[in-house]
């Protein structure tokens, strides 16, 4: 009796998921997100969340907690439930092959989101991501410009070594500062991305540089390190962003606080919404069947006091950073 | 005073290599011990040393009673987030200093109970049952935290980091206080010598007639209590609880700390000071690769063979070095084999 019921009920089940997917003439996507291990993902994934409700597409999000096997099984299921296209933030770079052709046969889209991954471009669609090198080179630009052909010696706090932000950051901000002979990096170590290594190394750097009297600028690859570097510089007895200027990458609402209080000056962002652009391209290619170019550049955008620090706090403090 | 004697010869190797690690620091850094005060506190590397060396002394007190006691407590560094975490949410939300304080260290607490419990009458590995708590810690800090990092402005807490009392920074203070503390408790009565005959021979230590289960319960307990005080330091520290990164891997310095402080993971003998001693050793190193101007990419490099080298030191001058230094002693050990 119970096994009828229940074959009844699974049945009905499967009539209504079939019903409610052909009556939707908007798109499904699958969304598998590597997991929430920064305030950063965790915005990219609200994001994701709100861009695909304003477009009115119906978003199947799956938390991959950090795991391949979960995303591929993720993206498996995907394909099972026949969805129009599939968005992946690949956690490693290897091992895509088998299930990407899965996709590919399945004539279901691939976009990937933020990171890329090792083999044929023709397995996926596109990929969107930003030019950390880039985002380097912003930050570089603008200390150039504010520093106006005075002497600088800058200070890096470097991140997690060997990670592609830290190589890139640094390679960009160096390219940046290339031409400018007065501005050097007298000191560079890694701040592991922390908060709380941020602050320790940069009172290593304070300490070894004449109480700071030597620094002119900070550059840090990520705002989270410049947060614990700028408690420093306070408790060292000096003013960051007026004796030590402060720049740094990925506009996370900290340091727009920090900006407001007159703490930082400049921020280059990493924009969470690597979705926004993704769906772009995908409603273009569902209606027209235009294919968007391989690889998508987000804008790595300068913020700095002048932009109503406030206000840009105001609205990303609510996207889960 | 031949106690103080006695005490120092012992801790010759470890006093050794601090005096040759802070001298290269000297060397890489002539300012290294330049000392000034700025605002009504001593400022230079030597204090940095000190102050950032803390949490991870205060570690090391706790996890050398664990230790002594053939056990060992993973859990520490998960322990700091979640003490971290809960301390930073309430003070957002309002709570007074006091309430915050001790619902922190009620977190450590309880978790040092779980992890004694697991130890003590499941009768569960160490390493197993702290290895628990190291992983779920984490997760239920980031919980707590809902995976951003929670930061609050409440001068109270914050002074806890920050603040200082005699030119000293607190965490300093807090390490030290709690060093001699303990130090008295485990010396001045039975307590110390109860828990190396539990790390020697737990069943003989039992038959003996030494409450044994409750004594590991108890030691485990006061191992969480510390971890949560390291906990409300660090993230008073950086005005925000971050729980991804709060006390990560620092269950290892700690560790490290009490070997190089000369305790066996095998249980037994062991010194709170020695340990304390060790934790400096490691971060002054630390602030030495720091402020050397070295590329990062060295940094493990050069902190594992600093390690290497103390280790190797310390073993020497406790075994083989030693006889064959004192012909007498030598003849005694050759007799003795004999």
């Amino acid at each position: 009796m119970t096994r009828i019921l229940k074959t009844m009920l699974l049945g009905s089940a499967i009539a209504l998921a079939l019903g409610g997917s052909g009556l939707a003439a908007d798109l499904t996507v699958g969304f598998s997100q590597i997991g929430s291990e920064s305030g950063w993902r965790a915005a990219e994934t609200s994001v994701t969340k709100l861009e695909a409700e304003k477009r009115g597409i119906d978003l199947k999000f799956a938390d991959a907690q950090q795991k391949q096997e979960n995303q591929i099984k993720a993206i498996r299921g995907f394909i099972a439930q026949g969805v129009d296209a599939i968005l992946v933030a690949p956690v490693v770079a290897t091992g895509w092959e088998s299930v990407l052709e899965e996709a590919k046969d399945a004539e279901i889209p691939v976009i990937l989101l933020d990171r890329g991954i090792d083999g044929s471009p023709d397995l996926y669609m596109t990929m969107v991501a930003s030019d950390q090198v880039l985002e380097g080179k912003v930050a570089g630009e603008w200390l150039v410009k504010d520093a106006a052909g005075k002497e600088c010696s800058v200070v890096e706090l470097q991140g997690t070594t060997g990670s592609s932000p830290a190589i890139n950051r640094k390679k960009g901000f160096e390219e940046a500062i290339a031409g400018t002979p007065t501005i050097k990096i007298i000191r560079s170590q890694t701040g592991d991305f922390t908060r709380a290594k941020g602050k320790e190394v940069m009172e290593g750097f304070l300490k070894a540089e004449g109480g700071g009297k030597n620094i002119c600028a900070l550059y840090a690859h990520n705002d989270d390190m410049a947060v614990g570097a700028i408690q420093a510089i306070k408790e060292a007895g000096l003013k960051p962003g007026a004796d030590i200027k402060v720049v740094s990458i990925d506009a996370v609402p900290d340091i727009f606080k920090a900006m407001a209080d007159g703490e930082a000056n400049a921020t280059v962002e990493l924009t969470p919404n690597m979705a926004g652009p993704a769906f772009d391209v995908l409603e273009k290619f569902k209606a027209d069947g235009t294919m968007p170019p391989k690889q998508i550049i987000t804008e790595s955008k300068l913020y700095t006091p002048a932009d109503d620090p406030m206000k840009v706090y105001e609205e990303k403090k609510g996207l889960g950073y | 005073m031949s106690g103080l004697g006695s005490g120092l010869r012992k801790a010759a190797p470890q006093l050794a290599c601090l005096a040759v690690i802070l001298f290269f620091n000297w060397l890489a850094f002539p300012g290294f011990f330049d000392l000034r005060l700025q605002d009504g506190r001593l400022f230079g590397s030597l204090v940095d040393v000190l102050n950032r060396g803390a949490p991870v002394a205060i570690l090391a007190i706790g996890m050398t009673a664990v230790i002594a006691s053939k056990g060992v407590d993973l859990s520490v560094g998960a322990v700091m987030a979640m003490a971290g975490a809960v301390a930073a949410t309430m003070t957002v939300e309002g709570y007074s200093l006091p309430v915050v304080l001790l619902s922190s260290l009620a977190v450590g607490i309880a978790c040092g109970l779980l992890n004694g419990l697991l130890v003590a009458v499941l009768e569960l590995q160490p390493i197993v049952a702290t290895l628990i708590l190291m992983v779920a810690g984490r997760g239920i800090a980031q919980l707590i935290t809902e995976g951003v990092i929670v930061t609050f402005v409440e001068p109270g807490l914050i002074f806890f980091g920050t603040g200082s009392f005699l030119g000293l920074p607190m965490p300093v203070i807090i390490a030290a206080a709690l060093a001699l503390l303990t130090v008295l408790v485990v010396r001045r009565t039975a307590l110390g010598l109860l828990i190396e005959s539990i790390g020697v021979n737990r069943s003989a230590s039992t038959y003996a007639g030494i409450n044994s289960r409750l004594l590991i319960v108890m030691i485990y307990t006061f191992c969480g209590f510390c971890a949560a005080l390291a906990g409300i330091i660090a993230a008073a520290d950086i005005r925000g609880a971050d729980a991804n990164n709060a006390g990560l891997w620092l269950e290892l310095d700690a560790i490290l700390a009490v070997v190089i402080g000369g305790t066996s993971l095998l249980g037994g003998r062991f010194s709170i000071l020695m340990s304390v001693l060790g934790a400096i050793i490691i971060q002054s190193m630390n602030t030495g690769i720091l402020i050397s101007g070295f590329p990062p990419e060295y940094n493990l490099i050069v902190k594992a063979a600093v390690i290497i080298l103390i280790l190797l030191v310390q073993a020497a001058s406790l075994s083989g070095f030693k006889l064959l230094l004192r012909p007498g002693a030598a003849a005694t050990a050759r007799k003795a084999e004999a």
